[in-house]
């Protein structure tokens, strides 16, 4: 057990912490939150910042046009950024942590040189067209049909729950093209391009008070079959190694990030005069167990994740169960720092623990990742 | 970065399991139950002493293991696995320094969270400096131990039974002293030691038992149970192992709460899912919940754990 950096990782992070402190400074200002067309344009340039040094796709294969680091650098660059408040990946989140590793994993050799670069230069944004109304947790429920017309696939349904669609380039669409099959074999993963006819798209308003994301239907788009990324019908093999990715790193800045908002609770704390409070005191000195050791858990994962080659493992819902719960509690005794002010709808922190409420629900909801933990890692039988 | 355990470091834990399986198995604990938690096995800890237990971190000049913390952690999980009664940590800790702690020849107990274990069965006492000069145990007076594998003295003076309901930054350190961070997090190791063996035992039992018709951990409800412990136990194991290797005082305060944590909570979720046998003597379980809620009290009170937490935030945000 080893938790100390060899020189090269360090070489790697002073490198990367020398180039964020030049970069960050020179960013535009932040667009507002319902500023779809800003919130794209700031994230892009992003990432097209990043591409230039030469850090877009840092965890991508290097085949794929990525640099091939090690789960280990890919866990510094995380670290750092999120230490030096740089840009949260945004709007491009589904093209670098779900679309692009799973055409970078099965896609053909036109396929990856068509999709990928756009994604790494911060020309082109994805987004995630999986969930349906009625196939949710779910998943293999859905129904989005997709027949067979000469060269096209032609699609009919909807999706929901799609973030960013409204400024969206492209969509990884999950389509049913055999409904006779058993129903996790029926399933094909197409790429679906957003401006095609017949798409609509109607966002949907959060809890937040954001239109964080979106409904799409869907009547009769025409998709090329050369869209479809791996066999026709091998649809659901395809996605869960898409879902591996999205467990296994996508909460690692988070961490960080949330360590460091205890921080500033406890200097608020000490300013209003709740630190006299023992038992908020002592609250918030057990969250700082908590994310001490979600930290200490994340970096268990990624030796883990790099000793076997670096595919994330199931792992990755014992870390989401516990973070997501933790998250929450942390925004509660937010609350409870501001006092009163935590019902203004202008603080952070009010806002921060509105989106908090969905991470038990996104990305597999606690009971979906609890039955996971207990079927896949503890062998417990599967229920009726 | 390779936070995972070496070749060597598998091969010390299995070892210990090995060494532990063959010499403190089930009719073993089960024999020192019966015996009332009187006559500690001297055979038992000279073995232990022999195969380098309590000399695991002496340097081998001085005729130790010349191992570290990292793998001390291994062994105290190993023996909380098992429920392998004696002041373990204690002798641990006195080796070197008293004559015969490191071969299991001399019994060291010590005064932790004003409470001395096996008092009656040592030769020595170390006070929470870690000193066996003075008497520390003087006075000591015997309580009805609620674990049957753990006699207990409560030492006047000691730390009060009523928590301090004073507002201060931290708590008093009382009579004692402060806690010894070594001693915490070898306890916190034998608490996740503890922890995982409660989460297997539910998850056997919930394969086997059968109601209703097929085995009770198809029941979503008896699965969440058994998903909760085992989240429990990885998130204790990562800052408990974590905390051996930093030898951070904030780290083993953190391992300290999330081990706690994951033992007593895991023996109880384990004694539901046993259902009313969970409640009987034969069963084991009410041995680990018992032996988990001792160890609770060896690292002082647990507001005083995150009241250290608490300074860390302010002394270092944002790290």
């Amino acid at each position: 057990m080893d938790l100390t950096y060899t020189p090269e990782e360090e070489e790697f992070r002073a490198r990367l912490r020398e180039w964020l402190a030049e970069a960050i400074p020179a960013l535009p200002p932040k667009p507002s939150p319902d500023d779809w067309p800003g919130r794209r344009a700031y994230d892009l340039g992003w990432q097209r910042t990043l591409y230039d040094a030469g850090y877009a796709g840092l965890h991508w294969p290097l085949d794929a046009g990525g640099r091939g680091a090690t789960p280990v650098q890919h866990l510094i660059y995380l670290e750092e950024s999120e230490k030096a408040g740089a840009p949260y990946v945004g709007a491009n989140f589904v093209g670098l942590l779900h679309a692009g590793p799973t055409i970078a994993a099965e896609g053909t050799a036109s396929q990856r040189a068509r999709w990928l670069p756009p994604v790494l230069r911060g020309e082109e944004v994805w987004c995630q067209g999986f969930s349906e109304p009625d196939a949710g947790s779910d998943l293999a429920a859905l129904r989005t049909r997709a027949w067979r017309d000469g060269d096209d696939y032609v699609v009919s349904g909807s999706k929901i729950w799609t973030s960013h669609a409204e400024v969206a380039d492209w969509c990884e669409l999950l389509v049913r093209t055999d409904p006779s099959a058993p129903r996790h074999r029926g399933i094909s993963w197409l790429a679906m391009p957003m401006d095609a006819p017949g798409i609509t798209v109607r966002p949907l308003r959060t809890l937040a008070g954001s239109a964080e994301f979106a409904e799409v239907f869907l009547d009769e788009v025409r998709i090329p079959v050369a869209h479809r990324v791996g066999a026709e019908n091998d649809g659901w093999r395809v996605t869960m190694v898409t879902l591996s990715y999205e467990r296994g790193t996508a909460f690692v800045g988070e961490v960080v990030a949330c360590r460091r908002v205890l921080g500033e609770l406890a200097h608020a704390a000490r300013g209003n005069g709740r630190w006299d409070d023992p038992v908020l005191r002592r609250w918030l000195g057990r969250l700082n167990a908590e994310f001490r050791a979600l930290w200490r858990l994340t970096q268990w994962n990624v030796s883990e994740a790099e000793r076997t080659g670096g595919v994330p493992g199931v792992g990755g819902s014992v870390f989401k169960l516990r973070y997501s719960h933790a998250r929450q509690e942390l925004y509660d005794a937010a609350a409870e720092v501001l006092g009163p002010e935590a019902l203004d709808l202008d603080r952070e922190w009010t806002r921060d623990r509105l989106t908090s409420l969905s991470y038990t629900i996104a990305a597999g909801t606690s009971q979906i990742q609890r039955n996971i933990v207990a079927e896949r890692i503890l062998g417990l039988p599967k229920g009726r | 970065m390779d936070f995972q355990l070496t070749e060597d470091q598998r091969a010390l834990r299995d070892g210990v399991r090995a060494l532990l399986a063959g010499r403190f198995g089930p009719e073993a604990l089960r024999a020192a139950v019966a015996r009332g938690g009187r006559g500690l096995d001297r055979t038992l800890w000279r073995e232990l002493g022999e195969a380098g237990f309590f000399s695991l971190r002496l340097p081998e000049a001085d005729g130790g293991v010349g191992l570290g913390l990292p793998e001390a952690v291994l062994a105290f999980e190993e023996a909380g696995r098992v429920l392998l009664p004696g002041p373990l940590v204690a002798t641990h800790l006195a080796a070197g320094e008293v004559a015969g702690a490191a071969t299991g020849e001399t019994v060291v107990t010590a005064v932790y969270g004003g409470l001395v274990e096996w008092l009656d069965e040592s030769d020595a006492v170390r006070d929470a400096a870690g000193s066996t000069a003075g008497d520390g145990a003087a006075g000591a007076v015997p309580l009805t131990s609620v674990d049957p594998l753990t006699p207990l003295h409560r030492v006047p003076g000691g730390l009060p039974v009523d928590p301090p309901g004073d507002a201060s930054p931290t708590s008093p350190a009382g009579p004692t002293g402060p806690s010894d961070p070594l001693a915490t997090l070898l306890t916190s190791a034998e608490q996740l030691g503890n922890a995982a063996r409660t989460c297997e035992a539910a998850v056997q039992h919930a394969r086997t038992r059968e109601q209703f018709g097929q085995p009770i951990g198809a029941f979503q409800a008896v699965k969440h149970l058994c998903a909760q412990m085992l989240v429990r136990v990885e998130l204790a194991r990562a800052a408990v192992y974590a905390a051996a290797v930093t030898a951070d005082p904030m780290d083993i305060a953190a391992a300290r709460l999330l081990a706690d944590d994951a033992a007593v909570r895991g023996a109880r979720d384990c004694l539901q899912v046993h259902g009313g046998m969970g409640f009987t003597w034969e069963s084991d379980v009410h041995l680990y919940l018992k032996r988990a809620w001792v160890r609770t009290r060896r690292g002082g009170p647990a507001t005083e754990s995150e009241e250290l937490l608490a300074d860390d935030l302010v002394a270092g945000a944002g790290r």
